[in-house]
């Protein structure tokens, strides 16, 4: 399977495709339809490829698969690509969702559709990048370069305060990132080398340890986002286009966790442990914090931005709690994340392309001229407050139980966050979908269309399934997230030694 | 030493010779020749150059001519290179522009020469006297060629501007010089850098290094002798702007890393420090400063003087990578400036040419090409990856880290934050506004020679790391000079 580049093939299909669409004319309405085309078949083929990652991945190893490396500039860093059981689903999760972003932008984006789509494209190449990059350079060239498509993607089809909202996105999130640059250049002189599999394995001296986490925190914090440095994410999502708004909350704020996972927990692992207390604590303010922030919107948007930096924070957590249940918990509450997200941006989309209104307050008794759309609406927003037999609940449970064990009080804290999200979510639910329909300009409302349907369902099956049997997503993770978990406590233990001799 | 000439030295100062004797031959055919004698001196202008490039493509490595005044290593012939590419470049970008704007004067051309010429000599100066003589034939080239227009108030006023404090910065220049001559008792570099190491260093020749910095850094315009740059930028005519902006720096930053890297070595310490505050002092002022601008031009000016402090982050480095880094960040610079001048010299509707910012706006729907390629260029200048402005910075942060800089690397990295907020104002100006009124109105086609270099620096920008192994082997070649 390895021998033919899968990883740089799934990862640069997508520009293959925007550059098409770049020389497709789009002055006609003809012309406009086959960008649209191009981009949804672009992006659907890019997926079936990339299952073809899934289905030669090979579950028992903990190294890195399917690599390439080919060196770059001068030896200075290398083209380095690989994945392991943590960054294999991220990368299918991308592709996975990307045809719904195309599809759900088929006809609420009449306006520089050409532009619309190459963006989009380019996106997707650049967070496929993320995942798979193995070189510290070659992740954040991804990793930033995200910001220019996102940037537009805000700015030019997004709504009144979209200039605002995509200026505090860019300078927040790269005010977060050039820290971690200056980091990455200092761990480069450190280890000589820019290499991740390397670098995994070089320890870092317990004082370098701190000041190189905090970069790294600045930047994965912000991305996350975690309290308090997450107001960009109400803006930005609020203001974007709906896929604009799925994109950010599927995956783009996975990278955060990603980055967590990836670098600081087994790159630095004294200082993961010593700084844990201070993401615990920021953890905790996310989940109670925006989660009481979330009950007092009145933006359908808004509400959910909210609700997803409290679910980061259950992310955050599980995460620094370093046992397997809390990492894997971590891990499969962002795959979760991202398709309920993703799929409540979609539902909010479906009713803003109808009515050009994000108000709570707009909406009400939906259900009696729209029953299978509060059908969909009512699984999404049990699986967003974790209602077992939802892929939510596995999540959020695994990450209470490897919270309990590093903590009780911080289970505690946490928990009452699950009862919070009930509260909200349910009481947006009720107030749009429920009540009397006595609104004059919802009772010509049309139900689902057949293309709405089709980016609908296939998420209603993805998370009730994932709810029920999450072991093909465990089976993945498990053997890489053991590795990690095994190295860090050799490091922590190693470190405690040192520091007993030197007594 | 009464040797009238020494032969071989000839073939090594064959491109300056070109070009010297070029200028001369040029100014008789602009005199004697027909009325519009302008388009063949531009193009002979521009074969000269091209002669002096072959030339200097052809001169050995690691030589020193005229009794070690003059040398030509690695390091020099690279920036010769970029120079004489920068000044063929802006005179070709010129031709259109000049025709339109009823503006032929067949001394433009000769003046870049003559410049050239200067810059050429300060890239090879190895002794103080070549470095003033450089210096000076080339900053009097461009202080003329700023007031060109004499009929634009404007454009006098720039040139005057730029005289005076030139003519100050040359004065302190040549105060430390003598300086440094009477503490050490030599012109050449490597006798300087040989007395400093055999005494100890003295207050006196740390005070002509003080005074040489300043008048190096006045030609770089390096805060805090930036001041000129903003008002010479505005006033003079856009194509001359345009070669202000690129040549010039290449050689002036030249000539400051080999006057602190093997003159001053031994006092490396001293000027790290210097270095370090007029780079941190033009980073931060670049970005702040360039906030409020609205006329494109003084934009350019102020981004122009944020990017002079990031490749002076490399020099205070003082390493090997660090000057590495600042090779890579001048060619990275001037590609990058070039491209986004030839889209200001492109601003031109029917009645003339426009320069404000606010004339971009929503360029994308009536240029979608042009607005996407001054996109990737503003993109690049703010240093986003993967465009060839972020290898450029990530090469003197690199540097700077290794030398245990790190405040200086923070506080340039955090400026670089602040300077992207007004590159991708011009985004937001260009993709999310909506045009109204006279500003709706389309430019003209853009001229075939300004589409040619638009297309080079697109390329270069957005592919640099296709090609950025061998970029980086020349560069790495060039910066071992010093080592």
């Amino acid at each position: 399977m390895t021998d033919w580049n899968i990883l740089s093939i799934v990862t640069f299909l997508p520009l293959v495709g925007a550059l098409i669409i770049a020389i497709i004319p789009a002055d006609s309405d003809i012309a406009r339809r086959n960008i649209r085309n191009t981009a949804f078949f672009t992006t659907v083929f890019t997926f079936l490829i990339s299952l073809l990652i899934w289905y030669g991945f090979d579950n028992s190893s903990a190294g890195f698969q399917m690599v390439e490396k080919v060196e770059w500039i001068g030896g200075f860093m290398n083209y380095h690509m690989g994945v392991d059981g943590i960054s294999m689903l991220f990368v299918i999760l991308t592709t996975f969702l990307m045809p719904f972003c195309i599809l759900a932008s088929w006809e609420s984006v009449q306006h520089r559709v050409k532009e619309y789509m190459i963006a989009f494209l380019v996106l997707e190449t650049f967070m496929i990048g993320v995942f798979c990059a193995l070189d510290l350079v070659l992740f954040y060239i991804f990793f930033e370069a995200g910001l220019i498509p996102m940037y537009l993607i805000i700015g030019v089809w997004g709504g009144k305060r979209r200039v605002y909202a995509s200026f505090k996105f860019f300078l927040y999130t790269l005010l977060g990132s050039v820290l971690m640059l200056l980091a990455m250049m200092a761990m480069y002189w450190n280890a000589g080398t820019t290499d991740i599999p390397a670098l995994l394995t070089h320890a870092f001296p317990a004082g370098m340890q701190t000041w190189l986490w905090l970069a790294f925190f600045a930047s994965f914090a912000v991305k996350m986002p975690m309290w308090p440095v997450h107001t960009w994410l109400p803006d930005a999502h609020v203001e974007a286009p709906t896929a604009g708004s799925v994109v950010l909350a599927a995956i783009l704020l996975k990278m955060g966790g990603y980055g967590f996972l990836r670098f600081s927990l087994p790159m630095f692992p004294i200082a993961s442990m010593e700084l844990a207390p201070i993401i615990y604590t920021l953890s905790i303010v996310a989940i109670i914090y925006t989660s009481l922030v979330a009950l007092m919107q009145e933006d359908i948007k808004k509400l959910i931005a909210y609700s997803s930096v409290a679910h980061m924070g259950y992310v955050t957590l599980g995460i620094f709690t370093a046992n397997i249940y809390g990492i894997q918990g971590g891990i499969y509450q962002m795959l979760s994340h991202g398709l309920v997200s993703g799929a409540l941006f979609l539902c909010v989309g479906v009713i803003y392309d109808r009515m050009h209104t994000r108000e709570i307050a707009a909406y009400g008794g939906l259900v009696h001229r729209m029953p299978k759309y509060a059908v969909a609406f009512m699984i999404f927003t049990m699986a967003n407050v974790g209602l077992p037999g939802t892929s939510g609940f596995v999540g959020e449970f695994l990450v209470l139980l490897g919270a309990f064990q590093a903590n009780t009080w911080l289970a505690f804290f946490a928990a009452t966050g699950v009862i919070l999200s009930a509260a909200y979510a349910l009481w947006l639910y009720r107030r749009v979908i429920f009540g009397v329909l006595e609104k004059e300009s919802l009772k010509q409302l049309m139900d689902l269309t057949p293309r709405e349907k089709v980016i609908l369902f296939p998420l209603i099956a993805l998370v009730i399934f994932f709810g029920v049997y999450p072991m093909p997503v465990f089976d993945v993770t498990e053997a890489s997230v053991q590795a990690l978990i095994n190295n860090y406590q050799a490091a922590i233990e190693a470190a405690g030694q040192v520091a007993a001799s030197a007594q | 030493m009464l040797t009238a000439l020494d032969l071989p030295s000839l073939y090594v100062i064959g491109p300056e010779l070109w070009l010297g004797i070029g200028a001369m031959v040029l100014l008789m055919i602009g005199v004697f020749g027909r009325r519009n004698a302008t388009t063949l001196v531009t193009g002979l202008a521009v074969a000269l150059i091209v002669v002096a490039g072959v030339s200097l493509w052809r001169a050995p490595d690691d030589v020193t001519a005229l009794h070690g005044a003059f040398i030509l290593d690695p390091f020099a012939k690279f920036m010769k290179m970029l120079a004489l590419v920068g000044s063929a470049v802006t005179i070709a970008m010129s031709v259109n522009f000049m025709r339109r704007e009823k503006f032929e004067k067949f001394e433009y051309p000769i003046l870049v020469v003559l410049a050239t010429t200067g810059m050429l000599l300060m890239i090879s100066a190895n002794s103080m006297l070549t470095l003033y003589l450089g210096l000076e034939l080339q900053s009097l080239a461009l202080y003329v060629c700023a007031a060109l227009n004499r009929e634009s108030a404007k454009a006098s006023e720039a040139g005057l501007k730029y005289f005076v404090l030139g003519a100050l910065s040359s004065g302190m220049l040549l105060y430390g010089i003598t300086l440094v001559y009477g503490y050490t008792g030599q012109t050449t570099f490597a006798g300087i850098a040989e007395a400093i190491s055999a005494a100890d260093r003295s207050l006196g020749l740390i005070f002509g290094l003080v005074f040489i910095l300043a008048g190096i850094a006045f030609k770089i315009s390096a805060v805090p002798f930036h001041m000129w740059t903003p008002d010479v930028y505005e006033g003079a005519p856009t194509p001359i702007t345009a070669f202000f902006a690129a040549a010039p720096k290449v050689a002036a930053m030249a000539l400051m890393v080999r006057v602190t890297m093997q003159a001053f070595e031994p006092v490396a310490h001293d000027w790290q420090q210097i270095i370090s505050f007029v780079s941190i002092a033009s980073m931060v002022l670049g970005a702040f400063a360039a906030i409020g601008q609205t006329n494109i031009k003084r934009l350019m000016a102020y981004s122009s003087i944020g990017h002079m402090g990031y490749a002076l982050v490399g020099l205070a480095a003082g390493t090997q990578a660090g000057v590495n880094g600042v090779i890579l960040y001048m060619l990275i610079y001037m590609v990058m400036t070039l491209g986004t001048f030839a889209i200001i010299i492109g601003m031109r509707r029917k009645d003339g040419m426009v320069e404000e910012i606010a004339d971009l706006t929503g360029l994308a729907t009536r240029h979608p090409v042009l607005a996407s390629v001054l996109t990737v260029l503003m993109f690049s200048l703010a240093g986003i990856p993967p465009l060839a402005g972020f290898f450029a910075k990530y090469f003197v942060f690199v540097a700077a880290i290794e030398a245990n800089l790190v405040a200086l690397a923070v506080i340039g990295v955090l400026s670089s934050v602040v300077g992207a907020y007004y590159y991708i104002r011009i985004i937001k100006v260009m993709w999310f506004d909506e045009a109204e009124g006279a500003v709706a109105e389309k430019f003209v086609p853009l001229a075939s020679e300004l589409k040619l270099v638009l297309a080079a620096s697109f390329a270069f920008v957005a592919l640099f790391y296709v090609f950025a192994g061998p970029v980086f082997d020349a560069t790495t070649a060039a910066a071992a000079s010093f080592f």
